[in-house]
């Protein structure tokens, strides 16, 4: 027992020997944070504490006793971490000011190391959390509230630059610029968000490769989802849904590469998903469900599968801006299929050009959507179909299947 | 005038056509929303037989039953009543049994499926259109004495209004396409009534893709209390403009 006691003590100093502080007003916390050792705990009690800026240069773990409140006053920002390890809950920040010079955050953590931030609230802030070259850090169940303004005054909800492996996981980000926003962010895993009414994106990346994205609700947001110039994404079980607008997609991938996009639900977006200059992408098992346009794919991607997707009451399913396509079509489920299976073997036998001519016809001249759904419109979508000239010829389901693909729900 | 409305129902809903109008939207309704799991898409496919049948039978019936009745109404020109009277009576005895073949055949069961906005949208839009073409028909009928020659004009602006005028509209866009039209095309709607009719029940059913680039324009102007408003109003006036015209040449004509 000595033996083992003795190990333990060797073996986590600093746990045991840490101490605990209990601070009650704002000059105690200022106070504690500059004499407190490293691995020290700090117990904040409910209250407010009026500062900005505070510098947190060593191994803390900050923990909020029924959400204390830290204000910034719209002055500055209120936390800066620059030392591993660091843990902050429990902490309700406010008010932070904006700045066009700065991107002032309510916690900013600079170049450290497994930092964790959770269980914290964040109402009215500029930034809501910064990670800039951090890595293994996590951000857990915090919920970031904004109110938003115009584009170039009002920051992102949880903000990472050059990060690798960090967790986001079970965040609520609302009425920021982008709610949950990535730029070199690698080898990371972002799961169960739920990112809404942003005035931008609800969740925007890029150059950052190899990152999971699962579980998510992206809803209601300014211009829906837009990720960029990464490979090696895998997304699976996200909701994309209710993105309305003249340039709102449910998800906007442009330079995406080898990426798995499999089990989503696109619903009610003014695009469902909007793909240019995408390659060796996987579309899997996903759910177009009322979308204005589900899947428009600009005719600069290439080598995507397209396979096994249910199509379900969409305007249009497919839309395209060229004759030249060479992406594949497999085994998915269109309602608007009309043709027949003499085999029984579940899929048409003929196949389905999804791209009708009204659509094409609308690429060009935006302004005849007036006529949608009118005789005109329906009597040329009829005559494309059974003479093809305008539509791109090869960009066809060649087994469309007759009835829904089974898709598991998404039970996250 | 109560009485002789009273009188030209009686005739016209005890006349087989009507009620054989009836059971064929009723027929169609049930079907419709039968097959579609989707009541979306039940809507969509009603949405096409408000477009197209509503306004054929509309035209044609009122046409052929005004020239029928020509002989009652000289019969009533007889009698010491005005000319107002007598044509305005004819005509809501028309609207009053087409709108209730209507109600009964669209209204009821679209009401049991799909009984919301949307639902109330068909409804309202499909009996406007009703009451346009009754107008549009009256109007035809005034113009000329030659039964033959009514029908073809009702027909022709049937054919005018429901299937050339998109056609129309859309090669004005293409011809115009390097100006700005999105104004004008909401303009060019104005004056088709089918096309406002169509609009607003779009603007309940595809809201997500109407709102792309142009249809931010439209969203903006139909889906506010004034567009709607305006549209509605805009529909009314197609069904005072060609009755009202009818009238006048009605009044002056010799019998």
């Amino acid at each position: 027992m000595k033996k083992l006691l003795a190990i333990l003590l060797f073996t986590f100093p600093s746990v045991v020997f840490a101490k605990t502080w209990q601070v009650k007003n704002i000059i105690q916390l200022q106070n504690t944070v500059r004499i407190a050792q490293k691995g020290d705990i700090i117990e904040v009690f409910a209250g407010e504490y009026l500062f900005k800026d505070l510098n947190i240069d060593k191994s803390l773990t900050i923990i909020g006793k029924n959400f204390p409140v830290f204000d910034a006053q719209f002055r500055g920002e209120i936390l800066t971490i620059t030392a591993n390890d660091v843990s902050i809950s429990g902490i309700e920040f406010r008010n932070v000011g904006e700045t066009s010079m700065i991107d002032w955050a309510a916690i900013k953590v600079l170049e450290s190391e497994r930092v964790m931030i959770f269980n914290n609230r964040f109402n009215h802030c500029y930034f809501g959390i910064y990670l800039s070259s951090s890595n293994h850090c996590s951000v857990q169940n915090n919920r970031v509230i904004g109110i938003p303004k115009e584009e170039q005054t009002t920051g992102n909800g949880i903000h990472a630059w050059k990060c690798d492996s960090i967790r986001i996981q079970h965040n609520y980000v609302e009425g920021h610029r982008d709610g949950i926003y990535f730029e070199f962010v690698t080898n990371s895993i972002i799961e169960h968000n739920y990112s809404t009414k942003n005035i931008r994106y609800g969740l925007h990346f890029m150059f950052s490769h190899r990152n999971a994205y699962q579980y998510n609700t992206f809803a209601k947001n300014g211009a829906g989802v837009a990720v960029m110039y990464t490979k090696g994404v895998l997304m699976k079980y996200n909701t994309f849904k209710d993105n309305w607008g003249g340039s709102a997609f449910g998800i906007l991938l442009k330079d995406i590469s080898d990426s798995e996009i499999e089990h989503n639900i696109f619903n009610s977006n003014t695009v469902g998903v909007y793909m240019e200059g995408c390659s060796r992408l996987n579309f899997k098992e996903n759910i177009f469900n009322q979308n204005g346009i589900a899947l428009r794919i600009q005719a600069n991607c290439d080598e995507n599968n397209i396979e096994h997707n249910n199509f379900l009451a969409n305007t249009f399913d497919v839309a395209t801006n060229g004759n030249a396509v060479f992406n594949y079509l497999k085994e998915n489920y269109w309602d608007k299929y009309e043709g027949y299976d003499l085999n029984h073997d579940g899929k048409g036998d003929i196949s389905y050009r999804p791209v009708s001519l009204f659509s094409t016809l609308i690429e060009r001249m935006p302004q005849a959507m007036i006529l949608l759904r009118s005789f005109t419109a329906t009597l040329l979508d009829k005559i494309e179909k059974i003479i093809p000239s305008l539509t791109p010829e090869n960009l066809k389901d060649e087994n469309p299947r007759m009835k829904p693909n089974l898709i598991q729900p998404i039970n996250a | 005038m109560v009485k002789v409305i009273k009188y030209v129902v009686y005739d016209i809903i005890r006349n087989r056509f009507v009620i054989g109008y009836t059971l064929l939207l009723l027929v169609m309704s049930l079907s419709f929303f039968g097959f579609e799991s989707d009541p979306n898409k039940g809507l969509l496919s009603m949405l096409n037989i408000i477009l197209m049948v509503v306004p054929l039978v509309s035209i044609i019936f009122s046409t052929i039953h005004f020239y029928n009745s020509y002989e009652f109404l000289e019969l009533l020109s007889a009698q010491p009543m005005s000319r107002k009277t007598i044509f305005f009576s004819q005509y809501l005895g028309v609207c009053i049994s087409l709108s209730l073949a209507f109600l009964f055949g669209v209204g009821l069961p679209t009401y049991i499926f799909e009984g919301s906005e949307r639902g109330f949208t068909l409804i309202s839009s499909g009996l406007l259109l009703t009451l346009i073409f009754v107008s549009i028909a009256f109007f035809a009928s005034v113009f000329t004495r030659d039964k033959a020659k009514g029908i073809g004009i009702a027909l022709g602006l049937w054919f005018y209004l429901c299937l050339l005028y998109d056609g129309l509209v859309l090669s004005a866009l293409l011809t115009l396409s390097d100006y700005p039209m999105e104004k004008a095309s909401l303009v060019f709607t104005a004056f088709n009534p089918t096309d406002l009719a169509r609009i607003l029940v779009l603007m309940k059913l595809d809201v997500s893709a109407l709102m792309g680039i142009t249809g931010a324009v439209f969203q903006n102007f139909f889906s506010s209390k004034i567009g709607i408003s305006v549209a509605f109003f805009l529909l009314i006036l197609w069904i005072i403009i060609p009755i009202a015209w009818a009238f006048k040449l009605f009044n002056k004509k010799d019998l």
